[in-house]
């Protein structure tokens, strides 16, 4: 690994932001960055599709008592785009590779939203260096009818009524683009488009995956923000109904991103789950 | 010179709600089909007047919309292409950047062609913006999908010998053999429309016919990278006039009061038609990333110019405002003719002018006046018309 650039476009050193490295990784050529941060048993975070930002107090939250490694995916932020990739399948295989170039082992995968997503479609395939599952408010497969909208359509809103649904504190979504630094607003700009070009049609899910998560045989928590107006709480309930063993606990006052909403008791609820204690 | 007749075949009475959007979420219930019906047969009756008089026509697509009901621009194509006896037919435009299927889309515009006996002229767009929640394809990456349906269709209508293989990115098919093939050889013309400069070079190098919309006296900046391209394939020879297409509102009348009473009925096409709800606007992927970051800051780019370089919004801009940025051209038939050959001057040259002549709640009675004026007194007369040559502007 190499020290980089993180998303906001600035390099930045470990003397600004002490016991964390903001990488960049390459991985079968394809150059992303990440955040690493603290020391421990490996857990990958996989963010949604608004991306991931370094300066979120639930990194530090999370790496207090872990080995943190949270990227950001291919075509998000300042990541490469790599032209063939148009799938959650694609960012799947890429975030397996990852595991294996890293060689972490017994690896704690928490993905939200469209990172749980990444990450459900991820532990169908291998779990060989995967020991447990966080999915929260994942998004990812498609429980109603073919008239039901499980998931609202975030591209049919005002960016007001998504911080509405999103958040418990809709204040934590608001931007003020006209301020934002170049770098950050580019970043905020890929991201935008590269959530629509992985979940843009299916809308949001992979029509396999729901008769495939049978094969995950390994500890798997959901966590879900219990305001989420963006995905409903039976939506989640049935996306755990169909992983042998999966536990589900609500995250009170947060949304669609409990990791932003209630960062402590993200990572508090993490830990516990990573040290077999109950929450 | 060649004058094509257009209208969007519009529901007007869908303006009269204040509170609605007029596209993608206007319910239905709104259209009541036989008033529907009536329309259609109006606006194509307008259509094979048109043709009577020697112009040519324009069809256009748009979806769940009551500013265009053509939402399969291939019904009336054609019905066009049986019932007209002398106009071009141009297609402006085929969203081929929206469809799945771009066999069908050669097998219909072959048959088109057929049947017209070689008038069709095909204008491939990627589709507006606010369609992409309609279509449900992908705004990201829309272009590619574009130029792949494109080569596809031309292979499609210029592959002779029985079938062939297509398996790329967008498009798979084993065994490619469309009937009929069509008429005109190699295949009917190519238009396109850009309003980047981009855009316009690479149409340029392929020698389409590219169609400007409501740019006004932007327009040179568009035609001149078009002329660069063109240049870069063809040996440094100049494009003819015959290569350039300019898109304005149009309405005639034998006294100026009256032309500008017609007018103002056309421009609420204008003043209204991008009445759409907000997040329809912009979809992910369809601006590049250095467009969207200028929209973020609240920046959006000035389209429309008057000569003077006067800045013009198309939505609020007076009647006087659409006829000096050419966004309209109004007036008697002699101001028209004026409007029209000022414009084609400061472009370097520019014959084939297409017209909204039939726009919101102009009625039949004005739009077949308006088109008979044009048809008389405008179009012999540009076509006696002598176009500026083209090398001396690219020379300047």
């Amino acid at each position: 690994m190499e020290i980089g650039r993180h998303g906001g476009g600035e390099l930045v050193t470990t003397d600004v932001l002490p016991a964390s490295k903001l990488s960049s990784l390459k991985i079968n050529g394809i150059r992303i960055d990440a955040v690493e941060r603290g020391t421990g048993a490996p857990l990958l975070l996989l963010h949604p599709g608004i991306g991931l930002d370094p300066t979120a107090p639930v990194l530090d939250g999370l790496a207090s008592r872990a080995r943190l490694i949270a990227p950001t995916h291919p075509g998000f932020g300042t990541s490469d785009q790599p032209p063939a990739f148009d799938s959650v399948d694609d960012l799947a295989y890429f975030y397996l590779d990852l595991l294996d170039e890293l060689d972490l082992k017994g690896t704690t995968l928490v993905g939200v939203s469209l990172g749980g997503w990444i990450a459900a479609e991820m532990a169908v395939k291998s779990t060989a260096r995967i020991a447990r599952l966080v999915l929260a408010n994942a998004v990812g497969i498609k429980v109603g009818g073919r008239e039901a909208r499980d998931i609202a359509d975030i591209f049919a809103m005002p960016e007001k009524e998504f911080n509405e649904r999103a958040y418990a504190n809709p204040a934590l979504g608001v931007r003020d683009y006209k301020a934002m630094a170049d770098a950050d607003l580019r970043a905020a700009a890929r991201n935008r488009e590269a959530t629509a070009r992985y979940a843009w049609s299916p809308y949001m899910h992979d029509p396999k995956l729901k008769g495939r998560l049978h094969r995950i045989r390994i500890p798997t928590l959901f966590l879900w923000g219990d305001c989420d107006r963006i995905l409903s709480e039976p939506y989640g309930r049935a996306y755990a109904g169909l992983i042998p063993g999966a536990r589900f606990e609500t995250v009170a006052k947060a949304g669609h991103f409990p990791h932003l909403d209630q960062p402590e008791e993200f990572s508090r609820r993490i830990h516990a789950f990573m040290e077999g204690r109950s929450s | 010179m060649r004058i094509y007749h257009f209208s969007e075949h519009p529901y007007p009475e869908a303006w009269n709600d204040p509170h609605g959007y007029l596209r993608v979420d206007l319910p239905n219930r709104a259209c009541d089909p036989k008033r529907a019906a009536d329309l259609f047969h109006r606006y194509h009756d307008e259509y094979l007047l048109a043709d009577d008089l020697g112009l040519d026509l324009m069809l256009n697509e748009h979806h769940q919309t009551a500013t265009c009901m053509n939402s399969t621009s291939i019904v009336s194509l054609s019905i066009m292409a049986r019932q007209t006896k002398k106009a071009r037919l141009l297609i402006l435009g085929y969203p081929i950047g929206h469809r799945p299927d771009p066999l069908r889309c050669a097998e219909e515009l072959s048959t088109v062609d057929v049947i017209s006996r070689g008038r069709l002229d095909m204008g491939f767009i990627k589709g507006v913006p606010y369609e992409f929640a309609p279509s449900n394809a992908n705004p990201v990456g829309v272009m590619d999908r574009f130029w792949e349906s494109h080569d596809f269709i031309i292979k499609a209508m210029t592959t002779h010998d029985g079938p062939f293989n297509w398996e790329s990115e967008h498009f798979h098919y084993r065994q490619v053999n469309i009937w009929p093939r069509p008429w005109q050889q190699p295949h009917p013309p190519v238009w396109s429309t850009t309003a980047s400069r981009g855009n316009a070079r690479v149409l340029g190098e392929r020698g389409y016919v590219m169609a400007i919309l409501g740019s006004g006296y932007a327009t040179k900046a568009l035609f001149d990278a078009y002329r660069e391209g063109y240049a870069s394939t063809h040996n440094g020879a100049m494009p003819g006039p015959d290569r350039f297409a300019y898109l304005a509102l149009f309405a005639t009348a034998h006294n100026e009061a009256e032309a500008r009473r017609r007018g103002e009925l056309v421009a609420a096409y204008l003043r209204t038609g991008a009445t759409v709800y907000a997040p329809f606007k912009n979809p992910p992927g369809y601006l590049s990333v250095d467009d969207n970051m200028k929209l973020m800051r609240g920046m959006t780019p000035d389209r429309s110019f008057t000569k003077e370089g006067r800045v013009i919004d198309m939505r609020s801009g007076s009647l006087q405002d659409l006829i000096d940025s050419v966004l309209m051209v109004c007036g008697t038939p002699d101001q028209c003719y004026k409007q029209i050959t000022d414009f084609i001057e400061y472009t370097g040259g520019m014959s084939n002018l297409l017209v909204m002549a039939q726009g919101g709640f102009l009625d039949h009675k004005d739009t077949s006046d308006s088109i008979t004026l044009l048809a008389k007194e405008i179009l012999p007369r540009l076509k006696e018309f002598k176009q500026p040559g083209a090398a001396s502007v690219a020379a300047a």
